[in-house]
């Protein structure tokens, strides 16, 4: 496939800044996982621990909530709102987790066993 | 531009894999497709949820129930092993975006690695329940079970043959404008994979051992 795409080389000091801002970013990827996993123990621990589960269960509800959007943003950068189409990203991602959750409303209220 | 031309660390593009067009269809359309698999995902959760612990008459509920069954140690060694795994891919698209070949290739090597232990630890899980009574046909607890965890399985075999094909077929060839697109969309599915999960071993695991 042919392109007009043309790409300048960067000058020494620009390639200097870049990697350093590359750096930047992955520093920051690591703080996500460390928050992740932090938040995966606090979820396990109030699992074990002999608290109410009607406490228990929307608080880990909430902390994979908290987690999969680190996930989506942070590690898979859909907060990059210069990514090609980006909006159509985040209508259709969004539109699915709409769509997930009528099933949820479904098969927990309407259906019965 | 020819997409196998040889870059530098200088002139290589910040987001190479949307350089070209073909990376950028690739790009919106992966995502297009994960969020289908939001659907599917979502249909067998629920499903799951409204069946578990259900089963024919007389089924008992002391040996085959969600309390009974789960063990949290090895949903904790699973879980922790492959968010590592989604860590360890961050590291190659960084290293892609350094332009270092080798850093792409070593740290998706490590993610094929960190992924076939979470997956042998999730074949021992299926082995143990199987043999405990609890097959795929033992009850509709059961089928919901085996399908929504062998789902996300099934995910986790295709994101391992696909990453190992990638790390073989480029080999020799180099990091360019063709292959960068392959190896972004490959990570992104693989995070994907970990974003299941999240809810599995919320959802399956620690509400289940709960009740």
């Amino acid at each position: 496939m042919a392109h007009d795409t043309h790409f300048e080389a960067r000058s020494q000091v620009q390639q200097e800044y870049y990697r350093k801002e590359n750096a930047a970013k992955m520093r920051s990827q690591v703080t996500q996982f460390a928050i992740m996993i932090l938040l995966t123990l606090v979820a396990f621990a109030s699992a074990v621990a002999d608290f109410a589960p009607n406490f228990v269960k929307p608080f880990v509800l909430l902390l994979a909530g908290v987690q999969v959007v680190q996930q989506l943003y942070a590690f898979m950068h859909m907060e990059d709102k210069k990514a090609y189409h980006i909006g159509v990203i985040s209508f259709f991602m969004w539109g699915g987790a709409l769509i997930a959750f009528t099933f949820f409303l479904c098969f927990l209220t309407i259906i019965w066993w | 531009m020819d997409l196998n031309t040889k870059f530098t660390p200088q002139n290589w593009p910040e987001h190479a894999e949307q350089a070209t067009m073909e990376g950028k269809n690739k790009f919106v359309g992966f995502w297009i497709f994960l969020s289908c698999e939001v659907v599917l995902f979502a249909s067998l959760f629920a499903t799951y949820l409204a069946l578990k612990d259900s089963g024919p008459a007389g089924m008992d509920l002391a040996k085959y129930s969600t309390k009974a069954l789960y063990e949290l140690p090895l949903a904790f060694a699973m879980t922790m092993i492959l968010l590592t795994s989604s860590l360890t891919s961050v590291y190659a698209m960084y290293h892609m975006k350094n332009f270092n070949f080798k850093g792409v290739q070593t740290w998706m090597g490590i993610t094929v690695i960190l992924g076939l232990c979470f997956l042998g630890l999730e074949i021992y899980e299926f082995y143990h329940y199987v043999h405990a009574g609890f097959g795929y046909r033992h009850s509709a607890f059961s089928s919901a079970f085996f399908t929504l965890v062998g789902t996300h399985g099934l995910h986790v075999i295709i994101g391992l043959v696909w990453i190992s094909c990638l790390i073989f077929r480029n080999m020799k060839r180099g990091l360019n404008l063709y292959n960068a697109p392959k190896y972004f969309v490959a990570s992104l599915y693989w995070h994907f994979i970990d974003v299941v999960w999240v809810f599995i071993f919320t959802v399956v695991y620690l509400m289940g051992v709960l009740g």
